[in-house]
């Protein structure tokens, strides 16, 4: 080539010059456990489902979460909501209302009709569920999913178990909850109301080839308390049982509850409502003690509901009780004082805790069963081989949450055993904790307050207390996930890097290193919102 | 603000893109199709914020001139590691000449490209200058004050980092006050760089009353390009001033260069503003205020303020420099929009 006057070599790129060799250590993406997910008791991939709830793919959405949980409208009302207590966002701002969009694409998917689709080729065996709680429904779906009939025997007149005779209407409507429970039956589980199993070893060989036990905990603690004839001494089990027959539970104007957790404020709560004119919680701790949920409680005290903190009911008299006032030891139990209150009652409610009828078990080899509860392995399956349990009979922690996860997972050990295996769950990433995150990169973005009915109207009506999110609402709050520790393609390490060394792949598809240039400054792990990216030694 | 906030996306307007914008919302560099003006292979430090800020500005030039673009450079880091004879990582039309006459060449460049178009061999074919905080505030000055008052169609663009960097961090007439450097060390009782010497070049440009005048820096992505766009609607003498921290000068390390330049703004040492014709016309805003010592910390320029009795009395003045900008620019933080 003939160069100009004092040229004597032809240009050349930089790109000639592998600055990759300068590294020391290197980046790689990573997928982190985010919170949430690690917290859901029923196993959901909150992150992932909010992902598709961000641009608007509710249908997406909804198909991802019902992945783990079958359930959605009716968790997205009653759950705890463990999974916002995890959240990364409590430390920038507020959790995000990971359960109002739960709701929110459950109630879509109510109105829209979207239905189940069967993966699995079909097995031809038939797996028994006791009980159409949420642990036998969760079981039943999944077998279902997994390509076994699931059958399932509930004893009472209908399906839901404790969500429909132990969760007031005002928490749970029985339309959402039979739409939920009738996706389940179009999905091809089997039910059979009325049928209740009085010798599981005798069922189970009717074509049987494992069993799911849910039969939940519906036998009411009692607490011997001396009474007069005229007095009216009920426990909460049957006091809400009650609420969906016919006959409503005939309590009078004062009514006192008697217990702590969250059946005596459901109890409390549906008292007022059918025209109790004072509704008194009695129970023997302080708030902080009490096993109730916090905004259960505040949400009873709006209500007017009020509660007799550090006391005991010693005795019901005709129209009366009488409580004794007790105070903490310094272990914090409650010790009694030997002071005495009298208060005016027509009836008492005892919400003292349930035991589970375990008759249906009786002569089954190899069971454990202590303090009531029934002793299952990892995989849910109890001392005799096929026999699996989970919800309310297998565990303390009473919530719908939780018997769903149970189910789930009672499924994939069936599934399991019955190819002769034993369920080996995937092994769990690190945790995306908030230190990992760069959260300067987020918006400021306040939470999304539910709409709360008005206390006149939950005074004498079992209308849902708290109201849904509307589209734009439930979009938004997906927005404010800050997707911990899982790459949501903000395009900040292909733009942060002074050496070009990010490929952008594409919508859906991410990114990779280019490692011939990358220098492994870290800029990329550094400027990652969701600490998505690590940096790892290199080996040479 | 120079630029209308991304209404909220997750993360809104402060990552480079986002998969939920629409790609006409998303910033230059966040295209998969950017020029990518400087290439991979340069000898930059590792986490050389220089590079960065490089690339986010020319690139941003490209896409405001449809890739009509000429620059000239002077001596300096940016010059030096991106082309050593006879290799380049410039994929633009780029020319180095003096350390000091970087302006000067910009303005025969745009002359030329004035009488060429007039005689139709060429588009509309705009010119960018550009150096460090030596070859800007220090060594080119004379030529670029030159080409501000003449106010030639140039638009000059300085990559500051506070000092002489690749020759071993010398001090510059952009140093700040109190740092270390080769040439003011950390000795004797006023150790570092003296308080009260140096310049803040964006307000002498400003006093030429030029078209345009901008500040900058690596860590605020969109409102660095939003400035480049608009000094491209300008015709005639346009100054950039883009803060790029530089790990090596500054004792940082190499992955803590944005975060290094986004403390410069949000403790406001460094003021985020734009002005026309000599006016302010807007300021970022801090986000999340905090003290100096956040800032100063982090820098082993600035360890000698920070051994077993800190030196306190240096801290406040510079944090009453801080203060003085966030009452002169009107940074204080206010209410974010959605």
């Amino acid at each position: 080539m003939e160069k100009p006057f004092a040229i004597t070599l032809n240009p050349g790129s930089s790109l000639a010059n592998h600055t990759g060799s300068w590294r020391t250590v290197r980046p790689e993406y990573v997928s982190r456990l985010p919170p949430c997910n690690a917290a859901c008791p029923a196993g959901e991939n909150i992150q992932g489902w909010l992902f598709h709830a961000e641009s608007g793919d509710y249908e997406q959405a909804w198909r991802a979460l019902t992945e783990n949980n079958p359930l959605p409208a009716i968790m997205g009302r009653v759950c705890y909501h463990p999974c916002e207590n995890g959240c990364n966002r409590q430390y920038v701002d507020a959790s995000v209302g990971i359960n109002s969009v739960e709701r929110f694409l459950g109630d879509e998917a109510i109105k829209r009709g979207w239905k189940f689709a069967t993966q699995a080729p079909i097995s031809g065996k038939r797996v028994l569920v006791v009980g159409s709680g949420p642990a036998g429904l969760s079981a039943a779906y999944h077998l279902t999913r997994l390509g076994h009939q699931a059958v399932i025997y509930e004893a009472a007149e209908l399906a839901g178990g404790m969500m429909r005779f132990g969760i007031p209407k005002y928490r749970l409507p029985r339309e959402v909850l039979d739409a939920e429970i009738q996706r389940l039956v179009d999905f091809g589980v089997e039910l059979h109301l009325q049928t209740k199993v009085t010798n599981i070893l005798d069922t189970l060989k009717k074509g049987f080839d494992a069993v799911f036990l849910g039969v939940g905990a519906h036998i009411a603690k009692r607490a011997y308390i001396p009474a007069g004839d005229a007095n009216k001494v009920l426990d909460a089990v049957s006091v809400l049982h009650n609420m969906e027959d016919a006959s409503a539970p005939m309590l009078g104007r004062k009514v006192v509850v008697y217990g702590g957790g969250n059946t005596a404020i459901d109890v409390a709560r549906t008292a007022k409502r059918l025209g109790a004119e004072e509704a008194i919680i009695v129970y023997r701790r302080t708030r902080d003690k009490m096993p109730a949920h916090d905004f259960e409680v505040e949400e009873a005290l709006q209500e007017g509901i009020s509660i007799k903190w550090l006391s005991t009911i010693k005795e019901a008299g005709e129209s009366d009780i009488m409580i004794e006032k007790m105070a903490l030891d310094e272990n914090g139990f409650p010790q009694p004082t030997g002071e005495f209150e009298r208060i005016e009652a027509d009836s008492v409610v005892l919400a003292l805790g349930q035991d589970t009828d375990l008759s249906l078990l009786d002569n089954v080899p190899g069971l454990i069963v202590d303090k009531g509860l029934i002793q299952v392995d990892k995989g849910m399956m109890t001392g005799h081989p096929g026999v699996f349990a989970g919800g309310d009979m297998a565990n303390n922690e009473r919530t719908v949450t939780v018997a769903v996860g149970h189910g789930k997972k009672a499924a994939r050990a069936i599934d399991a055993w019955l190819r002769g295996e034993t369920y080996a769950p995937p092994p769990k990433h690190e945790i995306a904790t908030f230190e990992r995150m760069n959260p300067w990169y987020y918006s400021d973005a306040p939470k999304t307050m539910r709409p709360v009915l008005d206390i006149i109207r939950r005074q004498s009506t079992f209308d849902e207390v708290l109201g849904g999110l509307d589209e734009s609402n439930a979009q938004f709050e997906a927005r404010r996930c800050m997707s911990c520790g899982n790459c949501f393609e903000c395009d900040n390490c292909y733009g942060v890097c002074p050496d070009n060394a990010v490929i952008k792949l594409g919508p859906g598809k991410g990114f990779k290193f280019n490692y011939d240039y990358c220098k492994g400054c870290g800029m990329c792990v550094a400027e990652c919102p969701c600490g998505a990216i690590r940096t790892v030694p290199e080996e040479n | 603000m120079s630029f209308q906030p991304v209404k909220f996306y997750q993360t809104g307007t402060f990552t480079v893109g986002n998969r939920l914008l629409p790609p006409e919302e998303r910033s230059v560099q966040a295209s998969g199709k950017r020029f990518n003006s400087i290439n991979s292979g340069h000898r930059a430090c590792q986490g050389c914020g220089e590079a960065l800020g490089a690339r986010y500005a020319i690139d941003a030039a490209m896409e405001a001139t449809d890739s009509q673009l000429i620059a000239a450079n002077a001596t300096g880091c940016l010059e030096v590691f991106s082309t050593p004879y006879p290799e380049t990582s410039w994929q633009i039309p780029w020319i180095h000449s003096l350390f000091g006459n970087a302006a000067a060449v910009a303005t025969g460049i745009a002359a030329a490209m004035k009488v060429k178009r007039a005689k139709g061999k060429v588009g509309d074919v705009r010119v960018v200058a550009q150096g460090g905080d030596g070859g800007t505030t220090d060594i080119g000055f004379g030529c670029l004050s030159g080409m501000f008052e003449r106010n030639d169609d140039v638009l000059y663009i300085c990559y500051d980092n506070g000092g002489y960097m690749n020759t071993g961090v010398q001090r510059s007439s952009a140093t700040p006050a109190a740092a270390r450097t080769a040439t003011t060390p950390a000795v004797g009782h006023d150790p570092g760089n003296v308080f009260g010497q140096g310049k803040f070049l964006p307000a002498i440009a400003m006093a030429h009353d030029i078209p345009y005048v901008a500040t900058a820096t690596v860590a605020d992505l969109r409102d660095l390009e939003a400035k480049v766009r608009r000094a491209m609607e300008f015709r005639g003498a346009r100054y950039i001033h883009i803060l790029v921290p530089c790990p090596l000068g500054w004792g940082t390390p190499s992955h803590d260069t944005i975060k290094m330049a986004r403390l410069a703004k949000e403790t406001g040492i460094f003021p985020v503003f734009e002005a026309e014709h000599g006016e302010v016309k807007s300021v970022l805003a801090i986000r999340r205020p905090l003290p100096v010592e956040e800032y100063l910390r982090p820098q082993k320029r600035f360890a000698h303020l920070f051994g077993k009795s800190p030196a306190v009395a240096t801290i406040a003045r510079i944090q009453a420099l801080a203060d003085k900008n966030i009452r002169k620019y009107r940074l204080q933080a206010r209410q974010e929009s959605h």
